[in-house]
């Protein structure tokens, strides 16, 4: 157990002990589903079923039922498949980085980032599937062996890569997450009133016993996943940056894009586990898990790699401008200032400008500030990817082939479909399982959550004192 | 025909089987592709063949069915083998028969090839020095009509359906009737060029003396006829030679593709565009003025091209008279007048090696052309009156008298042969009301089109392809008409109807032996028939003399009639489209789907009009106007076209088919009644017009949108002749990129390690000066390839097939200043065409990059290189992650985002089995999902690669050829073997090394096999442009 220093702000409010985090987290899962749950549920149940008529017309038709043509040919879909990829950076970047950097506060968000990577990656895989001209034959993009021959996968191709990085990172997500679940579903196990309960929660939980040895293991397993998903976290948004970067397409062919898109998908990621935590945390009462200094950290890493982003788009520019190259030019010349102009600019304004109101601290430690530009944020990844694929694509060499892209009902329903998914995946989740990791808060509930001494009060309350006086006879 | 003595003794020799036997049993046709090396002998043993081939034919109007259509479908439901198989056919291997096509004006002779019985393609006949080996998109094209499932299936009576036998026992009841009582029989037909369908009709009119035979042509050059005769007393259309003009000046005249003899004039006009630069190669080309309202392909093509308005259509031919006679010419404005200074000066200085041509019906014009061109010594260097040409021959006059005589109820009986008035001729409704008192009539219409079903009977002619039949297209130019399969429904053609109701025998193909053998048979008839049915042509006048000829015009007279230009606020002219023609293949989705190759629309007609006249009625292209001319209005939608006059609308005949069928039918509207009779003549300078706003869109089908090149040199690469002469890099286009080691070509920095092409290495060389954008390739691709058609939606969708398009550019104000204005204004200002601009048409298929880019993108492996430096498309395998098609930077891929087959929303003739028996069976039709793009005809290299293996040889330079570059009537594009130092393709690269072959996109190193020849302008050479030049050729990246 490492040392905290009494004068850091609590992670944990309201004295919790470790029975109040037990009743708080578990009782959500063994109660009723509440009205609110149910609405909201049945809500997201019912696009889901809305956009799954969609895929599967457009499954059932052809990718005729999409607006793409001739020269644009990847627009909606593989911008979904690239926002809800980037979305899915945030989990593991939580619970993998933040873990070897010894960020204590992420115990309480990183089950439901984890939780929501999954989801999201499960979205963005769709969106591989759902592209493909013939979905149905998907699994030759595994190197499978087979009988067609010596038919093999091309290992030249970035979505050969993409297909390798995606696996990885999802089958290691899931992993870590069902890993760190283990101890809370025994708790649950252990709490269940009810024999069906008792077993399924029993299975999940492997026959947890709690004892020291299981603690050493769960230790150690999670410091391997963390070290080994570490390395995805930067690996798997730098290969699907290559499958533009590597291409000839003006826009595209940019060495900058593995930097830009990590730290876009960042950016995107800690959006998106700010607008489902700001949520969960009311409905569920867990402010005293899900603290302001856990908002305002995660706004300092919005931040951050917002601006990272901001300079990465000048930086494409300038070079479009110093590499001399007509057509490279062109293309962000076009960007700006073509057809798609009012894309680009909902970009700009959307993760450069809005992600540096959060210097002001106010804003950055208002919910409803912080819930409405968590939004702003993935609208403007959204547009952010649509700008690379489209306004690349549609004005590429040949002026001859120029061309527009619209979006048909289809590719709107098909991106409905991926929320409706995501959301029923997300409710069940919030119902079933655990939302905050029960063990790993309650091992810093002692830390980081006593009762303060006075005279730091101010501090852990959050608020600014001038002159704080250090405890020195803390604990 | 039936020769069974000969058919017994080859029963013998086949059970002994004598080697001579075996040797002739295949020889009739299965040499055609190497008719040199044909032994004059075996045409005579060929004849006992003859008979056994037509006797296939009619074993395969009973087998064909069953056998073709199971061998398109998969699964295999009924797979009949040959119980005895046809001596002259093999299942896999194709059999060419020589046959013509001609249609509406347009004329081919053709080589067709046939796969177990079907017809599945149309290639020119090079034997034919008319067209010789090429063809146009409507002759490539006109082979999807033998599979229209809309033609009607037998006669007709009425609405309901009949039989023969019934139908002409009334028939000759009613004409006896009809003839007894001297009741006029007319036979209304387009023009004729078949000798013996004419005596047809005079043995008919024998019999019916009270026949008229009135020929009219849907676009008439009746003023052309009446004006040789009143010049030279020759009623005739003389024919052109291009090729010897260094001077053309067209007035309104679309030469190259829609006037009298474009299937002549566009190879000769190439011929003259063509340029070398090899040591003491060609460096002249001609020089081309062109003044006209609408921009025609023609026109496009023009070296100078000023815009006048149709009223001045006139005036500007007596202007060039003038300035050249050294009479005062009145003004037409600043750039005419300068233009016509400079042309007349050409032409003077050009000493008769000239000619000037004007597309006008209005015999006063024609007579002042004529004497132009008597002036400037043309006739017997260029202009040919002694060979005429005898594409249109219609008579405006005799139509309308006939029209009149039908509505006064003077017309006993009426027969229609490949006419349509009252859809295509400016009276058709007075002539519907018309038809209703004339007590018989008949038409031969393969449909129940807009003048079939208002008629008595219809007795329908089978397709051209199921026919015999001959033409002369030009004076002692003969070419036959053979059937390739027998009639698929119970059709019979239009002379043997005539023949049997006129008490003859029906048999036309022994009538039309007969004719030859009286009117051309030389020596042994046998032999010389089987030649001209091999050759397909018989050219006894291919040398004939020219002579001079004096005019005897009354230019004054023509003059005076012609009188000054009387401009008008908003004019509004016809024009006709270089695939749509005239509207009879209206249901013939290739055609329909054909990008126009200027406005690169497709699926409709429109309201074009230059940008000026769009901007001052506050316009945008696609909004719908009501055009309102003489009292008959449209609807149309706008399509902004550079370079057309201002205050001028033109509108495209051909559209607007009511009965055509499912593909043409409600496709644009019909603008025919529009047209004018001026004093009998057929024009189509409709006069003033109105237009407003109707307030609707419509969005007009493009396959390309975007009209300007922006400024991108290392796409296409263009110079001036007078540069060229000194520099033969002219225009070129030499990218350098900067490194550590000083300026370096893209191609010396790469990542690639290349391939090895040990054995053929396939390349093509497109000259853009010989391109003139007429797209006969796109439509022989598309036969070739089975590429689909996707309909009018999809191409608005941007989503159609075509495996070559024809990239159509134009020239901006702002080219050669683009530099200074800036990141931002300029790319704008290079979006924006000249009002009147320069074009280039550049055809783009796959570029069969060696360092592809979309072969390394592509997950499983679909596309990959081949060892012959193909870029091939495996489509099994493709996935559809279109990656490929992203990653193309010529952007010649093409998804199937439906499937296009079997599919009744695309209603193209793939949906059914008639219309499946078109496909080609060496050619995968793609499923949906997958990408495809040209394969540089890969079909055709295997076949010549096995033909050569199993003669134990290499192949032969031309042996291999794809199906654009054979098409192709100015033989623009070049496809060959580098690796074969004698190929012509090697010999071109190495002649154009240092001078026009370029590859686009050379920066981005993807060295494409497709070369591109710098097009070269016959302009003057301004100083400015040299200086730019010059600069241009020390700087550059």
């Amino acid at each position: 157990m490492h040392i905290t220093s009494p004068v850091r702000t609590p992670l944990v409010t309201g004295g919790k002990t470790y029975a109040d985090v037990t009743e708080d987290i578990c009782r959500h899962v063994e109660g009723k589903p509440t009205k609110e749950w149910k609405v909201a549920f049945t809500i997201s149940l019912l696009v889901l079923l809305y956009g799954a008529a969609c895929v599967a017309w457009t499954w059932w038709e052809g990718l005729g039922v999409w607006g793409l043509n001739k020269t644009v040919g990847w627009a909606w879909d593989i911008t979904n498949f690239v926002w809800w990829v980037g979305i899915g950076h945030a989990g593991t970047l939580i619970s993998a980085v933040l873990l070897l950097f010894r960020q204590k506060w992420r115990t309480s968000i990183n089950r439901a980032a984890e939780a929501m990577t999954i989801f999201a990656v499960l979205c963005a895989a769709s969106f591989i599937v759902m592209h493909m001209g013939r979905p149905w034959l998907a699994y030759w993009a595994l190197p499978l062996p087979n009988t067609f021959g010596s038919l093999w996968v091309n290992f030249n191709s970035p979505l050969v890569w993409d297909v390798f990085a995606i696996s990885t990172y999802f089958s290691v997500s899931c992993l870590f997450w069902f890993v760190g679940l283990v101890p809370d579903l025994a708790t649950i196990r252990d709490r269940a009133k009810n024999k069906v309960s008792k077993y399924i929660y029993g299975a999940l939980s492997l026959g947890w016993n709690g004892s020291a040895k299981a603690w050493a293991r769960y230790e150690y397993i999670s410091l391997i996943l963390a070290g080994l998903s570490t390395p995805l976290v930067l690996s798997v948004h730098t290969i699907v940056s290559m499958d533009f970067a590597t291409s000839v397409i003006p826009g595209w062919h940019t060495t900058i894009f593995p930097p830009y898109f990590v730290a876009g998908a960042i950016f995107s990621g800690f959006a998106m586990v700010q607008t489902l935590m700001l949520v969960t945390r009311v409905v569920y009462k867990l402010e005293d898990y899900i603290t302001l200094e856990h908002i305002e950290s995660m706004n300092k890493i919005i931040t951050l790699t917002g601006s990272i982003v901001g300079v990465a788009y000048l930086t494409e520019f300038f070079i479009a401008w110093y590499s001399g190259v007509e057509y490279e030019t062109y293309a962000f010349v076009n960007r700006a200032t073509g057809p798609y102009w009012w894309a680009y600019w909902a970009m700009m304004t959307c993760n450069v400008i809005s992600p540096q109101l959060f210097w002001s601290r106010s804003i950055r430690r208002s919910v409803k500030w912080t819930f409405f530009i968590s939004i702003i944020v993935n609208i403007g990844m959204w547009f952010e990817r649509f700008v690379i694929i489209v306004t690349s694509l549609h004005r590429d060499y040949i002026p001859s082939s120029w061309a527009m892209f619209s979006p048909t009902m289809f590719d709107i329903g098909d991106y409905i479909f991926s929320f409706g998914f995501f959301f029923t995946c997300f409710f069940l989740f919030s119902k079933y399982l655990p939302v905050i990791n029960m063990a790993e808060v309650k091992a810093i509930v002692k830390s980081s959550s006593e009762k303060l001494p006075k005279k730091v009060s101010g501090v852990a309350k959050g608020e600014r004192v001038s002159a704080p006086t250090f405890n020195k006879d803390a604990q | 025909m039936e020769n069974q003595t000969k058919r017994y003794w080859k029963g013998l020799e086949e059970l002994r089987n004598d080697e001579t036997f075996v040797k002739n049993a295949s020889s009739e046709f299965g040499n055609l592709e190497k008719p040199e090396s044909t032994p004059n002998n075996s045409i005579v043993d060929g004849l006992g063949d003859l008979g056994d081939r037509r006797d296939f034919l009619k074993v395969l109007g009973f087998g064909m069915a069953a056998v073709s259509l199971a061998a398109c479908d998969a699964p295999v439901k009924n797979s009949l083998p040959y119980v005895n198989k046809p001596t002259d056919t093999f299942p896999t291997i194709a059999d060419w028969y020589a046959s013509t096509y001609s249609e509406g004006g347009d004329y081919a002779s053709i080589m067709v090839k046939t796969r177990e019985g079907r017809p599945i393609k149309i290639e020119g006949n090079n034997q034919s020095s008319i067209n010789k080996g090429g063809t146009s998109a409507r002759a490539q094209a006109s082979l999807l009509g033998l599979y229209d499932v809309e033609k009607l299936k037998g006669p007709k009576k009425g609405e309901a359906d009949a039989d023969w036998d019934a139908v002409d026992k009334e028939i000759v009841a009613q004409l006896a009737a009809v003839a007894a009582r001297g009741g006029a029989i007319s036979i209304v037909s387009s023009t004729i060029i078949s000798p013996s369908t004419k005596a047809v009709i005079a043995d008919f009119t024998a019999k019916y003396p009270t026949t008229k035979h009135i020929t009219y042509d849907a676009n008439s050059v009746w003023g052309l006829i009446k004006a040789n005769a009143d010049s030279f007393g020759k009623a005739v259309v003389p024919s052109y030679d291009f090729s010897k003009a260094e001077v053309i000046v067209g007035l309104s005249c679309d030469f190259l593709a829609t006037w009298v003899s474009s299937a002549e004039s566009v190879r000769q006009y190439a011929q003259t565009r063509k340029l070398s630069s090899a040591k003491g190669g060609k460096r002249t080309m001609s020089r081309h003025y062109q003044f006209e309202t609408v921009m025609s392909m023609t026109g496009s093509n023009a070296d100078y091209r000023v815009a006048v308005k149709p009223s001045q259509e006139g005036a500007v031919a007596v202007a060039l008279y003038n300035k050249l006679t050294g009479g005062r010419a009145a003004s037409l404005g600043e750039q005419a007048d300068k233009m016509l200074t400079k042309a007349a000066a050409d032409l003077k200085a050009a000493n008769g090696a000239s000619l000037v041509v004007s597309g006008s019906n209005d015999p006063n014009v024609q007579t002042i052309v004529n004497a132009i061109n008597a002036t400037l010594g043309a006739y017997g260097k260029t202009i040919n009156l002694n060979a005429p040409v005898y594409y249109r021959q219609g008579n405006d006059m005799a139509m309308n008298a006939f029209i009149d005589e039908a509505k006064a109820g003077k017309v006993g009986a009426v027969l229609f042969y490949e006419a349509n008035p009252v859809y295509d001729h400016p009276r058709g409704a007075e002539l519907k009301e018309a038809l209703t008192k004339t007590a018989l009539s008949i038409s031969f219409a393969d449909r129940a089109d807009e003048t079939a079903s208002l008629c008595k009977y219809i007795t329908p002619a089978p397709h051209f392809l199921e026919c015999w039949g001959d033409a002369e297209p030009k004076a002692g130019h003969y070419s036959l008409i053979q059937p390739t399969i027998s009639p698929i429904y119970k059709t019979r053609q239009a002379q043997s109807s005539l023949l049997k109701w006129a008490g003859a025998s029906s048999d036309y193909y022994a009538y039309v032996r007969n004719f030859w053998k009286s009117n051309m048979g030389t020596g042994n008839f046998e032999q010389f028939w089987v030649k001209c049915l091999h050759d397909g042509v018989y050219e006894p006048a291919a040398g004939i003399s020219e002579s001079g000829a004096s005019y005897l015009g009354n230019t004054a007279g023509a003059i005076s009639a012609i009188g000054a230009a009387k401009s008008s606020a908003l004019e509004v002219v016809l024009y006709e489209k270089v695939g749509m023609g005239t509207g009879a293949m209206a249901n013939n989705p290739w055609l329909q789907e054909f990008p126009e190759p200027i406005t690169k629309a497709c699926w409709d007609n429109y309201a074009s009009m230059s940008q000026k006249t769009a901007k001052d009625n506050d316009l945008s292209q696609g909004d719908v106007i009501k055009v309102e001319v003489g009292g008959k209005s449209v609807e149309v939608p706008v399509l902004i076209q550079p370079g057309q006059a201002n205050e001028t609308i033109a509108l495209a005949i051909g559209y607007g088919r009511e009965k055509a069928g499912k593909s043409g039918n409600g496709v644009g509207v019909n603008v025919y009644p529009m047209a004018s009779l001026k004093s009998g003549y057929l024009s189509f300078n409709a006069g003033t017009g109105t237009m407003a706003k109707t307030g609707e869109k419509r969005d007009i089908a493009q396959t390309q949108t975007h009209e300007t090149v922006m400024g991108r040199k290392a796409v296409v690469q263009e110079g001036r002749l007078a540069n060229y002469k000194k520099n033969t890099m002219e225009g070129r286009f030499l990218p350098k990129i900067h490194t550590s080691e000083g300026l370096k070509s893209p191609g010396d920095i790469t990542l690639w390690n290349g391939y090895q092409k040990p054995n053929h290495s396939w390349g093509m060389v497109i000259d853009l000066n010989s391109c003139n954008g007429c797209g006969a390739c796109v439509v022989s691709c598309q036969a070739e390839n089975n590429v689909q058609v996707v309909g009018r939606q999809e191409v608005v969708n941007r989503r159609e097939m075509h495996w070559i398009r024809i990239d159509r550019y134009y020239s901006t104000d702002v080219d050669d200043k683009v530099e200074e204005m800036g990141l931002i204004d300029g790319p704008r200002a290079l979006e924006i065409a000249s009002e009147n601009p320069d074009v280039v048409f550049q055809p783009l298929m796959c570029q069969h990059c060696t360092n592809a880019p979309c072969e390394t993108v592509c997950p499983v492996l679909a596309t990959t290189h081949s060892s012959e430096g193909l870029n091939q498309m495996a489509y099994n395998r493709c996935i559809g992650t279109r990656y490929c098609a992203n990653n193309c930077p010529f952007k010649v891929r093409r998804f199937n985002w439906f499937k296009y087959f079997d599919n009744d929303n695309f209603d193209y003739h793939f949906n059914n089995d008639l219309g499946k028996m078109v496909i080609n069976p060496d050619v995968t039709v793609r499923s949906r999902g997958v990408i495809e793009k040209c394969s540089m005809c890969v079909q055709r290299i295997q076949e010549g690669k096995l033909t050569a293996k199993k003669d134990r040889r290499r192949p032969v330079d031309g042996e291999i050829i794809t199906a654009c570059a054979q098409s192709c009537p100015t033989e623009a594009i070049a496809f060959g073997d580098m690796n074969d130092p004698e190929s012509r393709i090697s010999q071109l690269l190495a002649e154009e090394k240092e001078g026009r072959a370029f590859t686009m996109l050379e920066e981005i190193n993807v060295k494409p096999v497709v070369s591109y020849l710098v097009k070269i302008r016959n302009k003057d050479v301004e100083k400015k442009a040299t200086e730019a030049h010059a600069a241009e050729a020390h700087g550059g990246h």
